[in-house]
């Protein structure tokens, strides 16, 4: 089988797979990293969102082999120690989740967004969500929770 | 999805030696079409060969209008300034793809290769009249687009690029399926040096296709009233759960006047 090589939350990581295994199988699986979710598997609800080289994407629409050599953020490297990361912190604050399956991928593309568009206003934030789905919470304390974030996070 | 040999090409040439040495080959570009149809065994190639390694196949540069290499990412078009200041509807055009995850990794050579019938970039290409560059010859956009899924391009070709002219004006408008996003009816509306012409897809039986009697009401008077009364045919268009060929050929004509008065 390929050996695929990366860096997943700062640490060098390898192992072999198949062709076929998907990236959110291998951090999942083989990585025993789960909290990047697998909600609808076809590449629509987001669940499965990690940084790609700083970018973020859809994990269960990747090969593993496709990453071979990038780094890889998932929810599991955003904080510090006991110390959350400011989105996090946001969506505690906020009641930003209920059951909290859309989570992960909510947080890892609401970083991108602030990242990308510091001051990005509510309608703007409504839209980068278009491929994270949440069936709880309406979604009004998620967008609550991102703008006090892109505040905390020098935006 | 069944199991395949992966091969992360070095180069176009590697690229066409892989295709031609495999069973079954298959190229992928970002994946975002491909993956999805391997997971639901619509397909099950022997190979699968990724083009990301490839130099030189993504990048923007504009000289009259704007080239655009087969790799660059939907989210590299609509952030470009370059594209933004030649044909801005494009940009928007690359903005309204999917969401913001796979407009990271989605690419435009992978769009148009694929010609899925409701995807948004074959409109722009039929509408601007591009000419898609591949590794051994040009293909103007008119004889590229052969039917659902279907291109000129022989089982071993590649994308390397593709080049729009720029436009007086422009726009695309999109009627997404509330659900995949995908256009129900999308039209692309431009006037260029060689005329106005209107591209439509979401629609069409046989793919993208233009509007002979939308581009004739235009030519004369570009304005979304010179639209007023002119109809588009429901015959070969697609009917499905989420349309009637009726219901889209009202959309087509209401897509293009909106079109037409962002374009300005």
């Amino acid at each position: 089988m390929p050996t695929v090589s990366m860096t997943v939350n700062g640490k060098p990581v390898s192992g072999e797979v198949e062709a076929r295994t998907l990236l959110v199988q291998f951090l999942r699986d083989q990585l025993r990293l789960t909290g990047t979710h697998v909600g609808c598997d076809t590449s629509q609800c987001g669940a499965c969102v990690v940084h790609v080289d700083g970018e973020s994407a859809k994990s269960c629409t990747m090969l593993a082999l496709q990453v071979d050599g990038a780094a890889i953020t998932t929810i599991e490297g955003l904080a510090n120690g006991e110390t959350l990361h400011p989105m996090q912190e946001a969506f505690r604050n906020n009641h930003g989740l209920q059951c909290g399956f859309c989570t992960p991928g909510m947080v890892m593309s609401a970083i991108d967004l602030v990242k990308k568009n510091p001051k990005a206003s509510e309608t703007e934030i409504r839209e980068w969500l278009e491929g994270n789905i949440c069936r709880c919470t309406g979604y009004h304390n998620i967008v609550k929770s991102i703008q006090e974030a892109a505040g905390n996070m020098g935006g | 999805m069944h199991d395949f040999n992966y091969q992360k090409a070095g180069s176009v040439a590697d690229a066409v030696s892989a295709l031609n040495a495999a069973d079954d080959g298959t190229v992928m570009a970002g994946g975002m079409t491909l993956l999805p149809t391997l997971k639901q065994r619509l397909a099950a190639p022997s190979d699968v060969i990724d083009l990301a390694g490839v130099s030189g196949l993504s990048g923007i540069s504009v000289s009259g209008g704007v080239t655009i290499g087969a790799m660059t990412t939907h989210a590299a078009v609509s952030g470009s300034t370059d594209v933004k200041g030649t044909i801005p509807a494009l940009a928007d055009l690359a903005e309204g793809i999917g969401d913001p995850q796979v407009r990271n990794r989605g690419t435009i050579g992978g769009s148009v290769a694929n010609n899925d019938p409701a995807a948004d970039y074959p409109a722009a290409c039929l509408a601007l009249g591009a000419t898609i560059k591949t590794d051994r010859r040009e293909i103007a956009a008119d004889d590229f687009f052969n039917g659902l899924f279907e291109t000129a391009l022989a089982e071993d070709e590649i994308i390397t690029s593709v080049s729009f002219p720029s436009a007086e004006k422009a726009a695309y408008m999109k009627f997404p399926n509330p659900a995949s996003r995908y256009a129900l009816v999308g039209v692309f509306v431009a006037k260029t040096a060689a005329g106005v012409r209107v591209a439509v897809t979401g629609a069409g039986d046989s793919g993208v296709f233009r509007a002979s009697s939308l581009e004739q009401a235009l030519s004369s008077n570009f304005s979304a009233s010179a639209l007023d009364g002119i109809t588009v045919s429901a015959d070969d268009l697609m009917s499905d759960i989420h349309a009637s060929a009726e219901y889209r050929a009202h959309l087509i004509t209401t897509m293009a006047k909106r079109a037409v008065t962002a374009a300005g």
